[in-house]
Formats: structure tokens, sequence, C-alpha cells
């Protein structure tokens, strides 16, 4: 299913406790690592990198592929696809394959037929959308920075959890 | 929570407060400290380097100030916001963060005289020329468009003239050629028109007007859409490594929010001109009602824009409802809960009479404000608009005998009353100088 919602997005992200991210980059100016860093410091999912170039980020070891990652962690409850769009669909059939329950694809990150895989093989499916963004979004961390999160309420949000 | 779309009086009071996270508060606590404590070692350099987010040091961001900010940012309708000490360094920041020396930018004519001196003496001075284009013509706008042109600069009601931008029209124009259109929506106030809705890039505020509505803070805030291009190349501080910030890529590291990261971790940071916490929270009191007052200015604005329309000491009333203003149409688009409570209108009788009138007047405070909730007069040509030459002035659409008035919230009947007195010493006065009235 594509998860169009905010509501969806936060009830994806609330029960997701593994992520495993394709693209992350050891380079740190690149928003691969950005967002890497940042779901990995928030300590709220396990966080492991996809990317065959990369030994390890900040000593995270990288794996080479999807397949190897499952050989070890097993199925991941988020696949997040930072790669180019013509990539995205072979990523797409990686995650299937390995069972993944849901696919993420990042900023700029748009193919319909990834996307038309994924939704068709019962993936739930989150389409041009930042996952750093979207987790600062529910945990008052675009707040922080005087950004618009969309939140409205009256319930206290619990503290961003800080570095683990 | 669910997807619910909240309304605009809901967010005035709601945006960017929840109940505090630590106590439980309700209302926003006002956090007045300079600096944070860092968990550790490894969390102080992820938040120099930007890789989390936090708070660090009360002039780059502070949590009151930050509540103030996403307000704004919700009620206009964008992505994020940044406040600053005043408006002026607000719009200053608009331009830092796009435009450096030897780049060029355009603005509308009919500006508010402090931010007409900003722009063609003190960024000149910088080394960025600015041409300010005369009257309402958009295709003007176009033709002062130049290769190293960075942004279109206007403000939603012109300060004094009153005149409305076409904003959409202008959008258009400035995309056309990769540019931001820059509004300055003080005059209006997001409760009368959201100039995002219609194209707008980046929204400033001089906050110290409708925003506060005391009268008692200056403070100003850069709104921005998250909607423009600004890694297509047009705009190489946002698109290029910045020396500023360990030659990082601010389009490329952070997308959308290129420009507000942009706006806060440079420019805030090295401008300085950081808006206090306890003046964030005197302007989050002020947006509760924002909606509220806005409606009960326009009432008055309309009251007392049609008793001086039919009062023989005045020659003309520059009000954008009235059925003769030129800019009725645009009004009706743009602005359709009210034009405003801000306008000008001609004296008969000259320098004397304009004198005479401001002096009689027990009620309107003759100072050199707008957008408080009490009644404000001024004469601009001898104070506001002071600085600029004839020509200027009257480019900016000035003229001797033009009275501004921010009509507040009294009781109309008492707003009457006094103008009534003024007018009357107005005549006086013109009689006693020999002019005709």
């Amino acid at each position: 299913m594509i998860l169009e919602t905010v509501a969806q997005r936060r009830a994806l992200l609330a029960r997701s406790h593994t992520l495993a991210m394709v693209g992350a980059s050891p380079t740190t100016t690149r928003p691969s690592y950005f967002v890497f860093s940042y779901l990995r410091t928030k300590g709220r999912m396990h966080i492991a990198a996809i990317n065959p170039n990369a030994h390890d980020i900040d000593g995270v070891v990288a794996f080479p592929s999807l397949a190897a990652y499952a050989a070890v962690h097993g199925a991941p409850d988020i696949v997040d696809v930072f790669r180019r769009s013509s990539e995205a669909a072979a990523v797409t059939r990686e995650a299937i394959a390995i069972g993944a329950k849901a696919i993420w694809y990042q900023y700029g990150v748009i193919d319909d037929v990834a996307i038309a895989l994924a939704d068709a093989a019962g993936l739930d499916v989150v389409v041009d959308r930042c996952i750093k963004v979207e987790t600062a979004r529910f945990d008052g961390g675009l707040s922080v920075g005087g950004l618009n999160s969309g939140l409205i309420t009256s319930k206290r949000i619990a503290p961003p959890s800080r570095s683990n | 929570m669910n997807d619910h779309s909240f309304g605009f009086r809901t967010r005035a009071l709601h945006a960017g407060t929840p109940p505090d996270p630590t106590t439980g508060a309700r209302a926003m606590p006002i956090y007045l400290t300079s600096s944070f404590v860092f968990d550790s070692t490894e969390h102080a350099a992820e938040l120099f380097a930007l890789r989390t987010y936090g708070n660090i040091y009360s002039r780059i961001g502070n949590p009151t100030v930050a509540a103030f900010e996403e307000r704004m940012a919700s009620l206009e309708g964008g992505l994020g916001a940044v406040a600053f000490a005043s408006g002026l360094a607000a719009q200053l920041a608009a331009v830092l963060c796009v435009a450096e020396s030897g780049d060029h930018i355009v603005a509308t004519a009919s500006l508010y005289g402090g931010t007409v001196t900003q722009f063609t003496v003190t960024l000149k001075r910088m080394g960025i020329a600015c041409t300010l284009v005369p009257g309402d013509d958009p295709r003007a706008i176009e033709a002062a468009i130049l290769p190293n042109t960075k942004l279109v600069y206007t403000e939603t009601i012109g300060n004094p003239t009153g005149n409305v931008a076409d904003l959409e029209a202008l959008a258009n124009i400035a995309h056309a050629h990769g540019l931001p259109l820059v509004v300055d929506n003080t005059f209006a106030s997001p409760a009368l028109c959201r100039p995002i809705e219609f194209g707008a890039d980046i929204v400033t505020h001089s906050a110290t007007k409708f925003i506060g509505g005391h009268g008692t803070v200056i403070a100003g805030v850069l709104v921005e859409s998250g909607k423009f291009p600004w890694g297509a190349g047009k705009h190489p501080l946002l698109s290029q490594p910045s020396p500023g910030y360990h030659d990082m890529n601010f389009a490329e590291t952070f997308g959308e929010y290129a420009l507000l990261m942009r706006a806060r971790v440079e420019v805030l940071r090295d401008v300085g001109a950081a808006l206090s916490p306890m003046n964030a929270f005197m302007l989050l009191q002020g947006l509760e009602t924002l909606p509220l007052r806005m409606a009960a200015h326009v009432e008055n604005a309309r009251i007392v824009a049609n008793f001086l329309r039919g009062r023989d000491e005045v020659s003309w009333v520059k009000y954008a409802e009235l059925a003769n203003s030129p800019y009725r149409t645009l009004a009706a688009k743009y602005l359709p809960l009210g034009a405003g409570a801000i306008f000008t209108f001609g004296l008969r009788g000259g320098r004397e009479a304009g004198r005479a009138f401001i002096e009689a007047l027990e009620l309107w405070s003759h100072l050199a404000n707008v957008g408080d909730g009490k009644s404000l007069v001024i004469h601009p040509a001898s104070t506001t608009h002071q600085q600029l030459g004839d020509e200027e002035m009257l480019v900016s659409g000035v003229s001797p005998d033009m009275v501004r008035l921010s009509v507040g919230r009294e009781d109309p009947s008492d707003l009457l009353w006094d103008l009534e007195n003024g007018l009357r010493a107005a005549t006086a006065a013109a009689a006693k100088s020999g002019a005709t009235v």
C-alpha cells in the first residue's frame, strides 16, 4: 500500500524496528550520511548500511547487498532507498526477495515501475519523502529548528531521545 | 494524530506550542538561557555538524523562539521560519542568503523608507546592486532583471502608498527567470494574505506590527515555502560548497530545507541579529488573537476610510477597497477579508494644515510605527521617508500632503470624533495661512 498521509507514515515509523539503508554513504557531507547518522544516534531503530563500496560507516559494518544483510539480520522492517531513480526497481526486487515489510524512497527517488512492484508485492510504500525529516517531525526535532512540523496536539510529546 | 487539516484560528493558538515536553506546561515557557548543555562530546559534535537537531546557543536557536518560528511558518503555509531581531534584519537575511558582492536584486519602488535605504545604500556598499522599479507593471520588473539578479522583492501592500502587488504575476516572472519572489507581508499579516499561496518563495515580516499587536517588541521573521529549486545553479551560495560551514553544499545536504538552514546557521549566526526568547513569548501571545484582531482592524479601517472620503478637507483617500481605487481588483483577489488597516489620505491646505491636524489629535498617537492595537498617525514626508531625496520620495509615492493612518481597534465613534477635531483644526490653520480649503 502506498502511504500518503502523515498518520500512515507516523504509524509505519512507530511499528518498525529495523532499517536497511541502501546507498548510505561514509562521506560526511553527503545527505545519505546525514540521514544515516541521525537515525543511528536517535537509537529508535536498528540501522544498517547497504553499500558495496564501504567497509563501515562510523564503525557500523556496511553490508554489500540486501541479501547479505538478510543473511545476518533477517528481513528488515524498512528498506530505505538512497539510489538513483533508475536503480530503484532493482533495489525494490531485492527488497521483495528478502521479505522487507516496507520500502521508503528518499527525496527524488521516483520510479513508477519500482513503486508498482513494491505495492503489488504487499509492501508499505513511501515515495519522495526523507525518513530523517519524517522521524524528526514526530519526535520534535523539526520544531527545535523552527520548522513546520504540522503537529497540533494538546498531548505532551516525549522529549526527543539524544545520543545513545 | 490524524490527518485532519486544522484551520487558521486553531493554528494561531496551537501551532508550534504543544505542551512542554519536560514539564507539561500548557503555555510556552520562556527559555531565557544563552546556552544549552551537551549530553556528551559525540552529541556536541553531531549538533555542530548539523547531523542532529538540538539547541546549542540562543543566537542560533532557542525553544521559545522556535515555537514562534513554527507558528509563523504554519500560519503563512511555509516549510519553516527563522526569527530575527527586527524586520529589517529578516529582510537583510533574505538577501544575504542568496546574494553576495557583485550580485543584483530587483524591487518594486513603493516600499518602506527603511527598506529603500537598506537596499540602495547599505547593500550597495556591500557590493549588491538594487534596481527599484516604479509603477505597478510586472513587465517593468521583468525588464529590470539582469544576468546577476538573485531575487525579486515586493510588499503585499506598499508602505505608505497602499498599492497592492500582483503577487501571482510577479511570482510567474521571477520563476521564469529562475528567481525567488520575496514578499514583505507586514501590512497584511497572514490573517489577510498568505503570499506563498500565490507563488511567493520567501515571506518576511516586521513582527513588531500586527504579529505582536501590542506595539511592545521589535522583531522580524523570514518564512520560506520550501518549493524553490535552490540547487538549480542560479544561487551558488546555496548550491556550491560553503566556506562558512566546512564546505557544506546546503542544497545537496538539506534539499528543500537549504535556504532555511543557511539563514540560520550562517546568516543568523554571523549577522547576530537574534530574537530574544522574552520577545518571542510576547509574539506568541500576540499571534493567538491575530485573526480576531485583524477582523477588528479591517472593520474600523473601512469606517474611517469612508468617513474621510466624504470630507471636503480631504483631497484624496487611498484605501484599496474604495470604489475609485486602482487596486480594488487586486485587493479582492489577494486580500478578500480586507485590505488591511494602514492607508493614506491627502489633506487640503498644505503643510500647515497637516501640522495642525496631527497636533490637534487627542486619541490617535503621533509616532513612527504601524500595526499597533492603538490608532496611529504620521506625516511620512517629514518623518519615515525624510531620508529619501525628492525624486526617490516621489518614486516611492510619498507626497507632501500625505497623512498615513494605522487604524486601531478603539471604538470607531471615538476615532471619528478625534479625526473630526483634527480636520477642524486643519481648516482653521489653512484659513490663517491663507491657503484655500
